[in-house]
Parts: structure tokens; sequence; C-alpha cells
């Protein structure tokens, strides 16, 4: 058998993929592997959450995300890199670099900006889509995102045929959207 | 049991292989991740914030529908193996009974609400102020959902949790935030570990967002061919996507496992079958087992179960036999400490007496093979 990349080397690795529900097998020479960035384990390690870390810690000292603290409030957090603190628990940037923990809900707010880059590496993503949390004084945009968050449960009750649930779901809805003029009942 | 009279089968409906594919997958979990606005989180929570948390818990036993007459557990008023016994049945986390190696004992506050009669409960003050968990048998990961999100509904609004318009629920790690959700599904896969398919299988899960742990979760290893699958992130997606996502990625490798299976009997039945009943031979007669051992051998009689070539035998007293035969259990029955040696000989007599009496398995000759045994 010969790699399926270059046709030349012996397979050593052997990368099975699922694409489309269909299980695909990728038999490569050692350097081929190499170059897509494949290692040789059998089996994934675990979460590497420090290398992330490690990566965060380099970036900021370039000057952190380019996104900076917008959307922080004022006042919250002092930029200076590692030293940089959280107002309510004083957790540093360097503490949470070294544990991997955050210190108190406010420390997401204080390192906001810091937070984006780590986020997208960890989960692909930093932006939150699932439910909507209403606080008990919700403001109406905080409303609105959660009328769509339900909307979207709304519509997959009635694909799964779940009507009982839908209408719960839509009993919800219309308690949270204001009596609209031309609202359907 | 003795330890939580008032919860339903001492929260362990998740062992009684009433759900889909109960051969396969033993059990599904989903757990929420929360926190309260205004404390600290786990390791740096101070005395007061761990005790206002559990506090406020109380408080909300008495009004949300779903925990009222929850039974709350607090470690530190528990004996160390009564704390054992519970994570043992999977209600509790080895951090929380601060048993790791950095810690000695649970910390102040810490414990756990147990519904009485659904399969709902809530661990209090371990890493995040709060993880809601939903657990039931076999593949059931909607049901799981609906049930943990009617909690979360309910207690959302009594307490005032810690939420970011961006990165939603916050969390203690930022591998939780966003849903704080873990979606966990416990396969039993022998067929794939014996035909040599399951690194493939496990690495092409890990492309998918998906990856495994062993019985016990985070750090533990795979024994008796079970692994626990799940949602490796948490951020990005909706909490429905997350949990159809794995969903269908489950019931490709049940397919994957049942293929392997026919494999087997297909292309090695007589090894396949020796195998099965010298594991039932040893389980059924053994006067001494480790638990590796045992589960070790229970996955090749869970094997021959599923492929009903031990017959009548169910899948509920083997789910049982997992249970009741760790160490806590063992010394639980016994209402004593126990030796190594002690805990093995009383670990074998159980699995003696429940066998005894389960299924209908006759001897080569063809007479019954009852057995007349105490179990000591």
């Amino acid at each position: 058998m010969v790699c399926d990349n270059c046709g030349a080397g012996d397979p050593v690795i052997h990368l099975t993929q699922i694409v489309d529900n269909e299980m695909r097998t990728l038999h490569l020479c050692e350097r081929c592997a190499a170059e897509k960035g494949v290692e040789g384990t059998a089996v994934p390690e675990n979460f590497p959450l420090a290398d992330f870390l490690a990566q965060m810690s380099s970036q900021s000292e370039e000057g952190g995300e380019s996104q900076g603290s917008e959307g922080s409030p004022s006042g919250s957090g002092r930029r200076t890199g590692d030293s940089e603190s959280c107002p309510y628990c004083q957790l540093t940037l360097k503490e949470f670099r070294k544990s991997g923990r955050m210190g108190c809900p406010e420390c997401w707010a204080a390192f906001e900006g810091h937070m984006r880059g780590l986020l997208r590496r960890i989960h692909g993503s930093h932006q939150h889509v699932g439910k909507v949390y209403l606080s008990p004084d919700p403001s109406t945009s905080e409303m609105k995102r959660r009328v769509s968050a339900l909307r979207r449960k709304l519509q997959r009750a009635v694909e799964l045929e779940d009507f009982e649930r839908a209408a719960e779901l839509r009993d919800q809805i219309q308690d949270l959207e204001p009596a609209s003029p031309g609202g359907r009942s | 049991m003795s330890e939580l009279p008032n919860v339903d089968q001492g929260g362990l409906s998740w062992l009684d292989a009433s759900g889909e594919h109960s051969d396969i997958v033993l059990s599904t979990r989903i757990r929420l991740a929360r926190n309260l606005q205004g404390h600290a989180f786990g390791a740096r929570a101070r005395v007061n914030d761990r005790a206002t948390v559990m506090d406020r818990v109380r408080k909300a036993t008495e009004t949300v529908p779903h925990l009222r007459r929850a039974e709350i557990r607090e470690l530190s008023e528990l004996s160390a193996n009564g704390r054992r016994v519970l994570m043992e049945r999977r209600l509790v986390s080895r951090d929380l009974l601060g048993e790791t190696e950095d810690a000695s004992g649970p910390l102040s506050s810490s414990g756990v609400a147990l519904a009485p009669d659904v399969p709902l409960s809530v661990m209090i003050n371990e890493e995040d102020h709060l993880r809601l968990q939903a657990l039931n048998s076999g593949l059931n990961l909607r049901a799981a959902w609906d049930l943990v999100d009617l909690l979360d509904e309910e207690l959302g609004q009594e307490l005032p949790y810690a939420y970011h318009h961006e990165f939603g629920f916050l969390t203690s790690c930022p591998t939780n935030v966003g849903t704080g959700l873990r979606a966990s599904v416990l396969l039993h896969l022998p067929a794939l570990v014996l035909t040599k398919e399951i690194g493939k299988v496990l690495q092409g899960l890990s492309q998918m967002g998906l990856t495994f742990r062993g019985l016990y979760g985070e750090g533990s290893e795979v024994v008796g061919n079970f692994f626990q699958l799940s949602n490796q992130t948490t951020l990005g997606k909706s909490e429905e996507d997350l949990v159809d996502h794995l969903d269908r990625m489950v019931r490709q490798v049940i397919q994957y496992e049942s293929q392997a299976r026919s494999v087997l009997m297909r292309d090695a039945s007589a090894v396949t079958e020796d195998k099965i009943w010298r594991a039932y031979g040893l389980l059924r007669y053994a006067r001494s087992l480790s638990f590796e051992e045992l589960m070790n051998l229970l996955s090749g009689v869970r094997l021959g179960a599923g492929l009903k070539l031990l017959p009548g035998l169910r899948v509920y007293p083997l789910n049982k036999i997992m249970i009741f035969t760790q160490p806590a259990h063992l010394e639980d029955a016994a209402g004593r400490e126990l030796s190594p040696a002690e805990e093995d000989a009383h670990r074998a007599a159980y699995v003696r007496s429940i066998l005894s009496t389960e299924g209908r398995i006759f001897n080569d000759e063809g007479s019954d093979d009852a057995p007349t045994e105490s179990t000591g």
C-alpha cells in the first residue's frame, strides 16, 4: 500500500473522517501526515487548554485582541497586560492563565477583549447562540433575543411534531411579546 | 438503600435499562453549568459565598416545582463512605468529594439536591455554583434535555444567573461557557474493541467535535469497554443543535457496534461464544473478584446478553452489578470497612447472588444449574 497523498511513501497514519455521515479513511505517509497536521496518536489527547492559554499569553504581549475591551464598562480592569485585574475579585490575567479558571462572573467583563480570541480557539466561536437568559428586569433587546430563541425552539418542536411543547412555547412567546397591533392570536 | 429513602430508586432509575438501545447504551446525561451573580466561583469563593449559594438553593426547593421536596445532602454531613456512594451512583463528582490530590475532604456548603421523583439533581458549589443534571436510562437525549431545560427555566427565575449577552452563561472554566451544556452518553462497545475498530471510530468522533472519557467522567480510564461520549464545545451552537448532533453521532456509533457484533458472530462465532461463556462461568462461580476483573468479565456477559447467547439474562441486573460492586457500595452493604481481600470476596458473593436468580441458563447436559449457595 502507498500513501494516498503522494503515492510514494509507506502509509503509517490512517486518518478516519466522518463526512456526510460516511466514514472515509485516508492512508498517509509520515511526511504527508505531518504536512496535514495529523498527529500519530491513536487516541485523542485531553483538551489542550494549557496550550491555548499559552498562546493567549503571547498574543496579549503583542497588544491583545484587536477588538480591545469594547463594551466593557469603563474602569473595569486595568489594561496593563498580565497585571490587569478583575475589579470585583482581583483575579489577575496572569493568575487566570496559570489556573485556567475565572474568579467570578465579573472577570468575564473585565477580560472580555482577551477572551474572544481564546473562545474562538476553544469553541470556534465567541458568540453564544443558545438560550437567552432573562434577568428579573430584562431590557427590550434581551427580550427580543429571548423571543427569537423561543421561536427557534418552537420551530424544532413543530419539526419533531411535539405539538404539546409547541403550544407551550407559543404561549411563552405570546407572554413575552407586547400586544402588537395586528398580532395573530 | 438507606442513604436516600425519599429519592426514587435511590437516584438509580437510570440503571433500569428501560431506555432505547439499552443493551449498548447504559445511560444518557445532560448537565448545565450555572453560576449566580455576585459570588466568586469555586476555588475563589469564600465561605460566605458558598453558604449563600447553598442557602439560596435550599430556599428554591420550596418554590421551584421540579425541586419541590428535593433531598439536599451536604457532603460534610455524610460519612466518607456515604459520599463515595453518591459518587459511585454518578450523582456527584470526584471533585465535589474533595478527594483529588490537592484537596482533603469536601469544602463547606458543597452538596447535592436530588429531586424525589424525576431523574434530576443539582450539584452545589462544585467548580461552578450549580450543575443541573438529568440522568436517564438508555439513549434518551431529547427527554433528558427537555427535563433539565425545564428545571433550568424554573431555577433561573428564582436565582439570578450570571449571564453575558455575548458569552452566554458564565462559568468558571472557559471550556464550559455559553450554553454550559455537556451532554454525554455512556456506551458499551465491546465488539468495536475486539475487532480493533474502536481507535478509528474515536478518532472520527473527535473530528466531529465529540470527546470521550471513561466510566467516571473527566480524567477516568476506560474500564469494561465503557466509553462516555460527549460534546466538546459549548459555545456558538444552540443547546438543541449540540444535543441533536451528539444523538446523530451516537446512533452512528451504535450502528458500527452492531455491525462489528455481526462480524464477530459471522467470522469468529466459536471464539466469541467461548469468551462469553467463560466470562459468565467465572462471574457465576468465582469466590474473589477485583473491580477491574469484574468489569472485564461483565463486558463479555453483557455482550452475550445483547447477542441473546445467554438465555433470559436481562441487562438490568447486569447494570445493578456494575453499581453495587463498587467499593463504597460493598462497604455500605456490609456496614463496616472491608480489607481489600474481603472486598473482592464480597464482590464475588454479590455477583453470584444476582446471577443465581437471573436468566434461565442451563448447563450443556440440559439440567438446571440452579445454585443453592448463600450470598455471604
